[in-house]
């Protein structure tokens, strides 16, 4: 292992593992406003919007990134609709993780128990204020585990960004690869930096997880 | 006679095709306990579902205090507020502790005064024996004191009429008592109540007056001691015997 080589282009792999966060993160909080908005689509079951949803599911989950990705990068500009890399990884990964979050917050809402809405409802609750204090609260933490790991999935798809030549941590250990054939450390690197980006939500996740595990549920 | 609280008119309620009320009316006066007793499946619990349009129903009419009650309607939720509800599954919040799940409605929806109605809340616990019981999760709590609670979540919105639904069903023998008791302490306050039970001695100690459906239909709307001892309907005499002969084995 050459540490001089490694010391010499942390700076690069800092400035890469930046730009896959920022992707990455932007990515997710548009995945989550597309899953939510997706997911109440199927639970009240809205017209129309509903069976637009249920297909774009099915495109969303079995096609590979790497496909969407060339899709938008490379098809869209054909009919008129060109974007820089960056903003493309940012709706792609949207485009992938809008349809997991979906699904996650979707079985997270249809895992409450009708009863729940309707003992609100008997209170004298509203319809919405029945959701907002009795069944999204539940929903919400029924789906935290598939929420996290949605997160750390959506993360580790951003190694396919630098096939839209995005400089991101895997764009960068290829080209040191080609440049000095410096495998070992190129990959090293590369290895730690997710770990360094990965590792910390994992550790987050399985924390709330346990928190709301007893924070009074499973009755 | 106290005045008519709610009146229930021809009311008919069908799940797809299936008839399962076809006119029920009846009359429940302020204070008066009513039972309602028939075999399973008859629409006891849809007949209570129908009181507060949790569902819709297809013909007929519900009105509480010379109000209509109709499912959809605007001010359902106002209405819904006047009628307490528990039903046979355990309904508490469970991501709420017992004392947050008594005061949600209240401080929600009739945006009371929190002090005010914590110390309500206190009061009735105590009056059913959980005082002690106030920050505990209903996870950590036994059936019987989980219904206590459901019990007291309803009275703290100030109901005129409370319907339960076989509250005690799902509950080990031993607990079903302190239940019980709960209901006949409220029914000796004067409350309005409709109560769906299987507790035959109950009902009889209990109710003013017994309605007994079969086919959809109220066959029998009776004082208790006149249901229980000589029912008019060979209906009612053949569901009594079941209950007699599960006594005798
Ligand atoms: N949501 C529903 N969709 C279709 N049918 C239903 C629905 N709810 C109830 N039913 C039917 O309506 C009938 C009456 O049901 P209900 O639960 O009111 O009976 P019940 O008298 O309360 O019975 P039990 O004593 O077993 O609680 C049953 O035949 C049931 O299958
Ligand atoms: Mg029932």
């Amino acid at each position: 292992m050459n540490w001089d080589f490694i010391l010499k282009y942390l700076p690069l792999y800092e400035t890469a593992a930046l730009l896959t966060v920022k992707i990455g993160l932007i990515g997710i909080a548009l995945s989550i406003a597309v899953g939510f908005l997706c997911a109440a689509a199927l639970y009240f079951k809205v017209p129309v919007l509903r069976q637009i949803v249920v297909v774009y599911i099915e495109i969303s989950r079995n096609t590979p990134l790497l496909i969407q990705l060339f899709f938008i990068y490379y098809a869209l500009p054909k009919i008129g609709i060109a974007m820089s890399a960056q903003l493309c990884g940012v709706l792609g990964l949207a485009f992938l993780g809008g349809s997991y979050m979906a699904e996650a917050f979707r079985s997270g809402l249809e895992a409450v128990e009708p009863i729940q809405n309707e003992s609100a409802l008997s209170l004298g609750m509203e319809r919405s204020q029945a959701l907002r204090y009795v069944v999204l609260p539940q929903a919400v933490s029924i789906s935290v585990p598939a929420f996290v790991a949605n997160i750390i999935f959506l993360l580790k798809e951003t190694s396919v960004f630098s096939a839209i030549s995005l400089m991101d941590l895997m764009f960068t250990a290829k080209d040191l690869i080609g440049q000095y054939y410096k495998t070992t450390e190129s990959l090293f690197l590369l290895v730690v930096f997710y770990l360094i980006i990965l590792l910390p939500v994992s550790i987050l996740g399985s924390y709330v997880e346990r928190r709301l595990r007893y924070a009074g549920f499973g009755s | 006679m106290a005045e008519v609280l709610l009146k229930v008119k021809d009311l008919v309620k069908q799940f797809d095709g299936g008839t399962v009320l076809d006119g029920i009316s009846f009359d429940v006066r302020r204070g008066e306990v009513i039972v309602v007793v028939g075999s399973s499946g008859c629409g006891k619990s849809t007949l209570l579902r129908c009181i507060n349009a949790l569902e819709p129903i297809q013909g007929g009419s519900v009105e509480l205090g010379g109000e209509p009650v109709v499912y959809g309607s605007k001010n359902l939720a106002k209405m819904r507020q006047q009628i307490g509800m528990v039903f046979q599954s355990y309904d508490l919040f469970p991501h709420m502790n017992v004392i947050d799940n008594i005061l949600l409605a209240p401080l929600k929806v009739q945006k009371r005064n929190k002090s005010e109605v914590r110390a309500e809340a206190m009061e009735l616990l105590k009056r059913v024996g959980l005082d002690d019981k106030a920050e505990s999760y209903p996870r950590q709590l036994s059936g019987g004191q989980k219904q206590r609670v459901a019990i007291v979540r309803a009275l703290c919105m100030h109901p005129v009429l409370l319907l339960f639904d076989e509250v005690t069903a799902a509950l080990d023998p031993e607990m079903v008592r302190e239940v019980l008791d709960v209901m006949l302490d409220l029914a000796g306050q004067g409350r309005t109540m409709i109560i769906v039970t299987h507790e035959m001695q109950f009902a009889r100690a209990i109710a003013d007056r017994v309605l007994f459906i079969d086919n959809g239909k109220i066959v029998e709307d009776s004082n208790p001691d006149t249901f229980f001892e000589s029912p008019k309907s060979d209906r009612a005499k053949q569901f009594l015997n079941i209950f007699n002969f599960e006594r005798s084995k």
